[in-house]
Formats: C-alpha cells, sequence, structure tokens
C-alpha cells in the first residue's frame, strides 16, 4: 500500500474508532502474559489429556481423566464441597458485609476506624498465619470449646477439625472470618458515593431503614458487590492453604477440595494427568461463575 | 473477565498443537548408566577422584539428626580434602514434592534420601534414575553390616515393579520404631509398673481410667498417626502376616486381625482409653499434651524421643509394645529412615558410594548415638548408654526388636495409594463411623487393585 493511500484509509475512519495499532500497545503486556499464564496453562491441558506419574513416559489418555471428574466420587465429592464452601466463603461475607455498611452507614460510631481496621485485618494476615490459629481455636481444648463449655453448652463442644458432619462448616467460618471484612470495607466506599440526595428523598417520602436499604443502598452498590462476589468466589474456590494446614482433607476425604486435589495428586500419588485435569475443571468453573457474575449481578454484557 | 471468548479457544489450541507435536514428557528409564548392579569392583577412593564436588540432598532437619549430619559431612571432608559436600537439607514434605524434579533434571543431585516403597522409590527405579547398588554393598560389607530385614525395605525388583526384594537402590543410617513412651510419675501414681505384657498393659489403661486419668494420649488430625497405632495393633495380633502383605506376598487386608485390630481401636475409643477428639486432635499438639502430664502412654516412633526428652526428662520412658507374654518377641511397627541413595547420572558415583559407606559406618553409629539419634546398627558407644535412661531404653527396645525379627513395615508402603486409603478410613474408624468390616474391605479393594495391577506389569515384563 502506498503511503497515500494508508493516509486515504486512515481518513475515512471515524475519529476514536480503533485502530490495529491498538494491538501493539498491548503487546508488551500480552508477551507476559502469554509467557507465564497462557502457555503454562495450555501445559496443563495437554498433561491433562495423559497418563503420567512425573517420572517415566507418559501414555496418552485422551479424555479418561475428564470422565473421572464426573465418574469418579473421589473427584465429584471435591467440586461439592468447593461449591458448598462457596456459601461461606463469598454469599456469608457478602451478605454480612451488606449489613454492616448498612449499619455502619447510617448509625455513627466512635471509633469507627478502629473497628474498620480490626475487621479488615484477617485480609492482612498471611492465611497460613490465619489457618494455624483457627486450627488451635477450633482443637477440642481450644478457645471454641473452652467458651462454649464456660457457658454451660458443654455439650455443643466436639473436635471441630475432626468431626465428620462439622468440619467443612468449621473450615467455612474461617473463610467467612477472612472474606467478611474485604466485602464491607468496599461496601462502605461505595456508600460514600452514593448521593446524599438520594438517602434524603427516600426519607422524605417515609422510606424506613428496610426500605430505604433496599431502594437506595443495595442498587447503589450494585457493581461493588459483582466485585465482592468476584473476588471471594474466586478465592474460595482457589482455596488450599486453609484445607492444607487445618485439616489436610480430612476427617476422611470430608473436607477434600479440588485445589488441594492438584496438589496431592500432582507431588503425592504421581497422578500428575489426573490433577492437571482438576486444575483445568477448576479453571473452567471459577470462569464460568465469574463470567456470570459479571452478567447476572453487575449487569455488564461481555 | 476481559474477553474470555477468545483466549480460551486459543489455549486449547495451544494445547493441541502441543499433543500433536508429539513430544510426551518422561523417560523410559533406558538413560540409566548402570542398568547393570552398580559399576565398580574394587573399593572406591575418592582422594583419585581429584577436586569433587558432591551436591547431596536430605532431609534431615530436626535437632539430632541435623547435628549428627552436619557433623558427619565435616569429618568427611576432612577425611578427603578434595571432596566438597553440597548439601541441600529440607523438611520431608518439601523434599517429597521438590525431588522428583530435581532428579529428573538434567543436573540432578549426586546422592538423595528416597523415601521406601512405591510412590517414591519404586517410581524413581522404574524411571532409571538410581543407580543400584549391590556391587557397593559386597566390596564394603553392607551385606553383613545390616539385617536383611531392613535391607529389603530398600530393594526393588529388576523391572521396576516390587518393592522390597531385587536389586539394593539405598541404604538407611537411622532406625526407628513405634513404641510405647510412659509418663513414669502418672504410673507410679496409678501404682503400676511399665508393663511386661500386652495383657498387663491393656489391663493398666483400665486402671488409669478408672482414676481419671488419661490412659493413651492421641491426637489424629494430621491423618497418619492412626496408621502407626493400627499398626501396632494388628501386630499383636499378626505381626509375620502383615509383614508378608505389606511386601505383596501375604494374605491380603482383609483378614481376622485387621477387624480385631479395628475393633481394639474403636472398644479403646469408647471406653475413652484415647481422648474423645483424637480425629481433631494435632499429631504435635498431642505430643505436648503427653509431655505436659496429660495422658499416661504416648504410642509413636522413636523419632520424637529428643523432644518429648527436653519436657519430661526423667519422667519419660521407652519400651517396645509388649509382647503377648512375658518374656516373649516383642513386634512393632518400624523400620529405618529415609534410604540415601545415589542417582543413576551421578558423575562421581564412586565418591558418592564412599560418602554413604562413611554416613553409615560404626562410627557415624557413635556419632549418631551422641547426638541422640537411633543408628539403623547400634555402635560401640551405643552399648555404654547407661541402661535406666530413656536413650538406652530405645537401644536396647531396638537390639530386642531387630534380633526377634519383630519389625513390621509401615502399612502405607502395601500400595501406591494405600497412604490415602488408610488414614481416610482409619479417621473413620476413630470416629466410630466406619465398621471393622468395612475398614478391612475398603482396604482390600484397594490392595486387591494393585496386586492385580502388579500381576498384568510381571506378565508384560515377561513376555517383552
Amino acid at each position: 500500500m502506498r503511503p497515500t493511500a494508508l493516509i486515504k484509509a486512515y481518513r475515512r475512519r471515524a475519529p476514536g474508532e480503533p485502530r490495529a495499532v491498538g494491538y501493539l500497545y498491548i503487546l508488551p503486556a500480552l508477551l507476559v502474559y502469554a509467557v507465564f499464564l497462557l502457555y503454562p496453562f495450555g501445559q496443563s491441558v495437554w498433561l491433562s489429556s495423559l497418563h503420567w506419574d512425573g517420572l517415566t513416559v507418559a501414555t496418552p489418555a485422551g479424555f479418561d481423566n475428564y470422565r473421572d471428574l464426573f465418574g469418579d466420587p473421589a473427584l465429584r465429592a471435591p467440586f461439592a464441597h468447593a461449591l458448598l464452601l462457596l456459601v461461606f466463603y463469598s454469599a456469608l461475607p457478602v451478605a454480612i458485609g451488606l449489613l454492616l455498611a448498612a449499619a455502619m452507614s447510617r448509625v455513627r460510631i466512635h471509633g469507627m476506624t478502629f473497628f474498620r481496621t480490626v475487621l479488615f485485618l484477617p485480609q492482612v494476615l498471611a492465611l497460613i498465619v490465619v489457618a494455624v490459629a483457627w486450627r488451635s481455636i477450633l482443637a477440642p481444648d481450644g478457645l471454641l470449646n473452652d467458651t462454649l463449655r464456660a457457658v454451660g453448652l458443654g455439650s455443643l463442644a466436639r473436635p471441630w477439625l475432626g468431626d465428620y458432619t462439622w468440619a467443612l462448616p468449621a473450615v467455612g467460618v474461617i473463610g467467612t472470618w477472612v472474606g467478611t471484612g474485604l466485602c464491607m470495607v468496599l461496601f462502605l466506599a461505595g456508600v460514600q458515593r452514593i448521593p446524599r440526595e438520594l438517602y434524603e428523598a427516600a426519607r422524605i417520602d417515609g422510606a424506613g431503614p428496610v426500605r430505604e436499604f433496599l431502594a437506595v443502598t443495595l442498587p447503589g452498590l450494585r457493581p461493588h458487590i459483582a466485585v465482592a462476589l468476584t473476588l471471594t468466589i474466586v478465592a474460595g474456590l482457589r482455596n488450599f492453604d486453609l484445607i492444607y494446614v487445618t485439616t489436610s482433607g480430612g476427617p476422611g476425604n470430608a473436607t477434600s477440595v479440588p485445589a488441594y486435589e492438584v496438589y496431592h495428586r500432582a507431588f503425592e500419588t504421581n497422578q500428575v494427568g489426573s490433577a492437571a485435569a482438576v486444575g483445568v475443571a477448576l479453571t473452567v468453573l471459577i470462569f464460568a461463575l465469574t463470567v456470570t457474575v459479571s452478567r447476572l449481578v453487575e449487569g455488564r454484557r461481555a | 473477565m476481559g474477553c474470555p471468548r477468545r483466549a480460551f479457544p486459543a489455549v486449547l489450541a495451544l494445547g493441541a498443537t502441543l499433543l500433536a507435536a508429539g513430544c510426551v514428557p518422561g523417560t523410559d528409564g533406558s538413560g540409566a548408566a548402570g542398568s547393570g548392579t552398580g559399576a565398580s569392583t574394587a573399593v572406591p577412593d575418592p582422594k583419585a577422584a581429584g577436586k569433587t564436588t558432591l551436591t547431596v540432598w536430605d532431609q534431615e532437619i530436626r535437632g539430632g539428626t541435623n547435628g549428627e549430619i552436619t557433623q558427619l559431612n565435616r569429618e568427611f571432608e576432612r577425611k578427603y580434602p578434595n571432596v566438597r559436600i553440597k548439601r541441600v537439607a529440607r523438611s520431608f514434605t518439601d523434599l517429597k514434592t521438590t525431588l522428583k524434579l530435581a532428579v529428573s533434571g538434567n543436573n540432578p543431585p549426586d546422592v538423595i534420601q528416597a523415601n521406601q516403597g512405591y510412590p517414591d522409590m519404586v517410581s524413581f527405579v522404574r524411571a532409571g534414575l538410581l543407580a543400584p547398588l549391590d556391587n557397593y554393598a559386597g566390596i564394603y560389607d553392607w551385606n553383613t553390616r545390616y539385617p536383611n530385614t531392613l535391607l529389603n525395605l530398600n530393594r526393588v525388583s529388576t523391572d521396576g515393579t516390587d518393592f522390597g526384594r531385587g536389586r539394593l537402590y539405598g541404604i538407611s543410617q537411622t532406625g526407628e520404631f513405634v513404641g510405647l513412651y510412659y509418663n513414669k510419675d502418672l504410673l507410679r501414681k496409678a501404682g503400676l509398673e511399665p508393663p511386661k505384657s500386652w495383657g498387663e498393659f491393656t489391663a493398666g489403661l483400665a486402671r488409669l481410667k478408672e482414676r481419671g486419668e488419661l490412659p493413651v494420649q492421641f491426637g489424629n488430625l494430621d491423618k497418619y498417626p492412626a496408621i502407626h497405632t493400627f499398626g501396632v495393633l494388628q501386630d499383636q495380633y499378626a505381626a509375620a502376616a502383615t509383614r508378608d502383605t505389606v511386601l505383596g506376598r501375604g494374605s491380603g487386608f482383609d483378614t481376622e486381625a485387621t477387624k480385631d485390630a479395628a475393633a481394639t481401636l474403636t472398644d479403646w475409643m469408647r471406653r475413652g482409653y484415647l481422648p474423645k477428639g483424637a480425629n481433631g486432635l494435632g499429631y504435635d499438639d498431642a505430643a505436648k499434651k503427653f509431655a505436659s502430664g496429660d495422658g499416661a502412654y504416648l504410642m509413636t516412633g522413636t523419632w520424637l524421643l529428643a523432644d518429648l526428652k527436653k519436657t519430661m526428662g526423667d519422667k519419660l520412658g521407652l519400651i517396645p509394645p509388649p509382647p503377648a507374654k512375658p518374656g516373649g518377641a516383642p513386634v512393632t511397627t518400624g523400620g529405618q529412615g529415609l534410604a540415601w541413595s545415589i542417582t543413576s547420572r551421578s558423575r562421581h558415583p564412586q565418591v558418592a558410594a564412599a560418602y554413604l559407606d562413611f554416613l553409615t559406618s560404626a562410627h557415624a553409629s557413635d556419632v549418631m548415638t551422641r547426638h541422640g539419634v537411633l543408628p539403623a546398627v547400634p555402635g560401640p558407644a551405643a552399648a555404654k548408654v547407661a541402661p535406666d535412661t530413656v536413650d538406652g531404653q530405645m537401644v536396647d527396645g531396638w537390639k530386642r526388636l531387630s534380633a526377634a525379627d519383630g519389625l513390621v513395615p509401615y502399612l502405607d508402603y502395601a500400595t501406591p495409594t494405600f497412604y490415602d486409603t488408610l488414614s481416610a478410613a482409619l479417621q473413620g474408624v476413630v470416629s466410630g463411623k466406619t465398621s471393622p468390616d468395612k475398614l478391612a474391605a475398603t482396604l482390600q479393594q484397594d490392595y486387591g487393585a494393585f496386586l492385580d495391577t502388579q500381576r498384568e506389569r510381571h506378565t508384560a515384563a515377561e513376555s517383552r
């Protein structure tokens, strides 16, 4: 193409319309992204189509590893656990965060900064530290059981992390504790950006606290809720360290989750192909959930 | 959320490309240098090797063993000034996750500590990553230095299929057994002596319980401790058969002994001989509780001796689980520390062999004893340890167990997935959820499936 033709081609375009040169700008970032994320992920996809013990020659497996994800109860269970944990890791923190934010924005509390900091603190701590601390709180003679016994509820005391029924909720509560602060701070920031006039108008119209929350606060926080849900869902599904430190998937396999299963299969039982398949499936699941959240809650058309 | 619909097919396409390129990871084992029985015929002389750096990966990071290895490394370097030892010490779990990559990489360490059993040592051998040591065993008299029971646990069959027989692929430095730690004060207060027979032991448990003491401290949150407890119980019923089963030639796990042992475990939980929340209590936490006087007995390995002694001092005693009749032969779960192995692509196999011999010599045994570590073959210094101390009890127990051939290998050696199967099922038994029959069936299912795979492998190996 001659220069004049090129210039002509550009002239025909409306200003602000996307131009091919834009791709050049994202190229550096894309390269890094490709080398450190897309390529390893491609490798995982490839490994997931093999039977490989990590050492001897791999044999092709076709879709065997993926079929096992549906057929093998030992692999279905971790995904079921992860989805149940999302209630604790995502739904509860968002709900509690909303309540706290609504309450804190309505009532002026002395030492607000202090409470905000305390509630946000779990986010700052390394998850390993959180896990070790909670492991001792939930121990048979830990803080929780001691407190229950002190207030006369000794019959409720149990070895939380070693109880087939209660281990999963117990681990879930840790996730709730970690996630709530983040959600609350996000929502508090969001509430401050809602115009005061809306609240005034609502009050003039005679709205009570509940009505006000539903009509003004909740719609105003919609994008923030989407962000909070996305962050907590991703964190919840990737959850490995909490499980690794507190229960190692036990008792039995009552608390095994996909991320733990990836580690366990790749490094402990020499099933690299299967581990990769779990990892890929987990990625797809996270993808699907976050896209759903961004469409339904945030109202974005991807 | 950026542009999911475009990125995802691209990734799939990448995966497909790699697949189509036909490059498959892993090695078929043909790269092994010494696929014979070890290269050497004369005693290797490290001095003749010139300037050498020996890279060693081990997991001896705990107090006693770390001190002992550090000292022996220094002495080896002094003995052979041309050799420098580059030591990489990692914790057991860290070693387990990184070792596979390191050994299969282009520049593997010369000496590694390989965990016995199918997931690690047998996998390494099948991939041709370890050098057989049989020749060195002849040259250095390892065959006579070690009892056969111990050497066998470091053997893998020639075709890389079976664990427990075939070529020697490693040599262990330390011994270990699951014993009965006891708190002398608590026993005395209950009017009990350290038990001489199994019956006396269990009768004592009832007595302790009546007096409001916790008879046996036990924490099983980490899943594996119950394997040791259960192993000790099962050995009481059928030690020899269990050992055969673990080594792939026994009657399997669907036996009366398995059920009886599980029933005993359930019974002890029910009677309160073991703490109620055992599944929720960490292994280390249980040990700490025992050390602080909560629990009269603790059933665990000799590796904990140094830590317990630090807190309990003279109050601590240790015996092998008592035999059925007073004066009888004791049996228990136990074996040896991780095997020290030479990688097949090491450039200095002779120096490495000399290093292995040095680490397991009589002198090394004495160094171990001085650091409070139990050597697999106790040396002169071990004989001089006062027999009434807990260290003396440990050495004495080890000698009696070795003499009586009373060591049964860890049950999780049985199959590649047995650790998972057994530890998960035992948490069920401890909680009362899994019945002895169900446990036996679960274990046998795993074991039987593995035996079938092994049989196929044997047939395939023969027809090759």
